[in-house]
């Protein structure tokens, strides 16, 4: 054995001397960032600056994943109209002929395609952004960035299908002779609240996700039951007055009667709007919160 | 000028077997609903492995750092703590400059997508601004060589045509710090020397480089320091020879016990020793036999590998016969003029033959401990020109009639900065 004895084994901090020196780098300026890495401990601070910081990567993020998303399918794009359309059809054929669901005088394919708008691009940015940490699981475990941006990444994708579709609303209003409403204006805020509505629940679940992976197998269930207990196939002037403020606890309760009422008019649904704005901040802080205290060990779990 | 990379007591500990004790569904709900309200701490729990025990460096600006260790050393964990992947447990680390992390060759890349495409979302994801990839987007072509599929998705690309543009987008990443995970060893023998050209340019320009590799070669050619972790620990940091030199002979000494073949069951210079000090003279080889029965017209084959596994010298025996008693062989060499290091030996005894003429092989065994040659360069000072041979050589100056020998001041290594016995090297 050549050290055994050799005090050269060292178990203490040992000084390096630069060797390679011709900085062509100017080094001397203070404007390099300093990085501290340390343990975080309880609640951590949630930097949403960084965000911005890294809005290039979200770019490309969700840049990639439009390209990529209707790649090597025969129908492309059209699979974002094909989607709502046929539930349109699905349900007018079920809930508005068979069931005579009352929609206060509007027909009923305008109805419910104006509430399955939202609702898409919901259900949409909700499973793809709770499976987003799980997904890109590689990336997480290679390259350091805020893990904030899966979740953002895959709503924002979301917003592409939703586009595409809402301009066949436009054409399917035109086609029953409906104009828009004057709260036409109002469509990016409640576009908004859904996107809101999907980024909160998902951040949670795409936390728990990460150490749980039944979130993945109740997906396709919430969404489902989520469905139901929004007024998507019926209006919601079916639940009792007393009840509305209750009733929009569920936040898309407040998107989808925003869309109506943007769209094809009707009576302004102010306390329920209040209750779901109130709803999705709440589940928006928190979310944000739980998914910061939790992501520096996803890296290690996931 | 402060340190690029301060570490100071660095440690990360992770939980082995399951990771949760899953019980009851209703337990399982009950954890899931309470899991963001209780504490997460990682450092209790019964089966912990401490990856990083108290770990600390200084890393200057402008040093290129070679990472060495076994596997499970926590090298990767502590490239992964570094470009912020993964939190300390505890301690804590202070980084100087932008960092470029390049643990895997890649990262990202999306089949249906084309090389230029490809090539953006990469880079972001490597942390390049689009404007800097813009800039460099025909260089970074160029350097992996596939203008010609450049819009073709890359799942049409062969699989050493995407590890190229992957890494050519790595290698034009410029940033203050370089943290890269053993990815040199992808692509063919002229691409990599691309590389590492590519990585000596880099750190010219000044950068900090930490670089990981099981290559010692590349170590030895690439890095002014080199950090040698050992079970999570820093064992050593300092110059390459020395620091190199003393893990591999940890390693071979460390291997001792374990490691005995059927046939052959040991080797020694005599007197128990496996290291050489004088390289210039004869010496001999004894070599412990437990043959299972006599060799008639075999072959014995003696090998000394160097420390990428390339043979330096060898020498066959034939025919050989042996009966079953015979416990030994001694092999006299007349001088070994190596540079100081380790090497391998290895050796293989066939019965009836050689390995080419249908001879049965009794044992190869490629023997640990290994010779551990500790003797003075005399060649070149440098490593990377020091090459395997270690001859003196006289530079005579006829004019003048002045004489100077080869190496003959200064040994390679620098050792003011290391706290090491001078007499314990030569």
């Amino acid at each position: 054995m050549l050290f055994a004895h050799s005090p050269f084994i060292a178990d203490r901090r040992v000084r390096a001397v630069s060797v390679v020196s011709s900085p062509v780098l100017d080094f001397s300026k203070g404007d390099l960032p300093v990085h501290r890495i340390a343990p975080a401990d309880g609640w951590v601070p949630l930097r949403l600056g960084e965000l911005w910081e890294f809005r290039e990567l979200l770019f490309f993020l969700v840049w990639r994943d439009v390209k990529v998303r209707y790649k090597q399918t025969a129908l492309g794009m059209a699979w974002a109209v094909l989607q709502p359309v046929m539930t349109t059809v699905v349900f007018s054929v079920f809930f508005g002929k068979l069931g005579h669901i009352p929609t206060d005088g509007v027909p009923y394919p305008v109805f419910v395609y104006c509430a399955l708008l939202p609702w898409q691009l919901f259900a949409y940015a909700l499973s793809e952004s709770s499976n987003s940490v799980v997904t890109n699981q590689r990336l997480l475990t290679k390259v350091y960035f805020p893990k904030l941006i899966l979740p953002l990444a895959s709503v924002l994708v979301g917003l592409v299908d939703f586009a595409v579709s809402a301009v066949v609303l436009l054409g399917l209003m035109a086609w029953y002779g409906l104009g828009p409403g004057s709260g036409l204006w109002t469509i990016p805020i409640w576009t908004l609240l859904a996107v809101a509505t999907a980024l909160a629940v998902s951040l949670w679940l795409a936390a728990l996700n990460v150490r749980y992976r039944d979130v993945r197998y109740t997906l396709p269930f919430l969404t489902q039951l989520w469905l139901f207990a929004t007024p998507v196939a019926y209006p919601s002037s079916l639940a009792p007055q007393s009840w509305r403020a209750i009733y929009g606890l569920n936040p898309m309760v407040g998107v989808v009667d925003g869309f109506r009422w943007a769209l094809v008019g009707g009576p302004w649904p102010g306390a329920t709007v209040g209750a779901s704005t109130a709803a999705v901040l709440v589940i928006l802080v928190s979310g944000l919160f739980y998914f910061r205290r939790t992501e520096r060990t996803f890296a290690d779990i996931v | 000028m402060p340190a690029a990379i301060t570490a100071n007591r660095l440690s990360k500990s992770y939980r082995l077997g399951p990771r949760e004790p899953y019980g009851a569904l209703r337990d399982a709900i009950a954890r899931v609903l309470t899991a963001p309200f209780r504490r997460v701490d990682p450092q209790t729990g019964p089966d912990r492995i401490w990856a990083l025990d108290d770990v600390s460096f200084d890393i200057e600006q402008g040093d290129v750092v070679g990472i060495i260790g076994r596997n499970g050393s926590g090298k990767s964990t502590l490239l992964k703590i570094l470009s912020r992947i993964t939190d300390p447990t505890s301690g804590e680390a202070v980084v100087r400059g932008r960092v470029g992390s390049l643990l895997e060759v890649g990262t990202g890349f999306h089949p249906e997508l084309s090389g230029r495409e490809n090539v953006f979302v990469n880079g972001a994801m490597l942390g390049m601004s689009r404007r800097h990839i813009v800039q460099r987007f025909n260089a970074i072509v160029a350097f992996a060589g596939v203008e010609r599929f450049i819009d073709t998705p890359v799942k049409h690309y062969s699989s050493g045509m995407q590890m190229r543009l992957a890494f050519a987008v790595a290698a034009h990443l410029e940033p203050h710090i370089l943290l890269v995970d053993e990815v040199l060893a992808v692509g063919d023998a002229e691409f990599q020397r691309r590389c590492l050209g590519k990585m000596r340019d880099v750190s010219r320009d000044g950068r900090t480089v930490l670089l990981v590799s099981h290559q010692m070669g590349q170590i030895r050619r690439l890095c002014s320091r080199v950090l040698w972790l050992d079970r999570g620990r820093v064992r050593a940091f300092g110059a390459p020879g020395v620091t190199i030199h003393a893990y591999e002979s940890a390693i071979l000494s460390g291997a001792d016990a374990g490691a005995r073949g059927q046939c052959f069951t040991g080797w020694t210079l005599g007197d128990g020793r496996h290291l050489l000090t004088d390289g210039t003279r004869p010496f001999t080889m004894r070599l412990r036999l437990a043959l299972p029965h006599a060799i008639a017209n075999g072959h014995f084959g003696l090998g000394l590998l160097g420390p990428d596994d390339d043979v330096i010298a060898g020498w066959a025996f034939e025919p050989v016969t042996l009966p079953r008693h015979a416990d030994g062989l001694e092999v006299t060499i007349p001088q070994l003029p190596l540079r100081p290091g380790v090497y391998r030996w290895s050796f293989a005894l066939f019965d009836g033959g050689n390995n080419l003429t249908g001879g049965k092989l009794i044992e190869k065994w490629t023997g640990v401990p290994e010779l551990g040659l500790d003797v003075r360069p005399v060649g070149h000072t440098q490593d990377a020109w020091a090459g395997v041979l270690n001859l003196p050589a006289t530079l005579r100056v006829p004019a003048t009639g002045a004489r100077l020998e080869s190496a003959a001041s200064a040994p390679d290594l620098d050792m003011d900065d290391l706290p090491i016995e001078t007499s314990e090297l030569m």
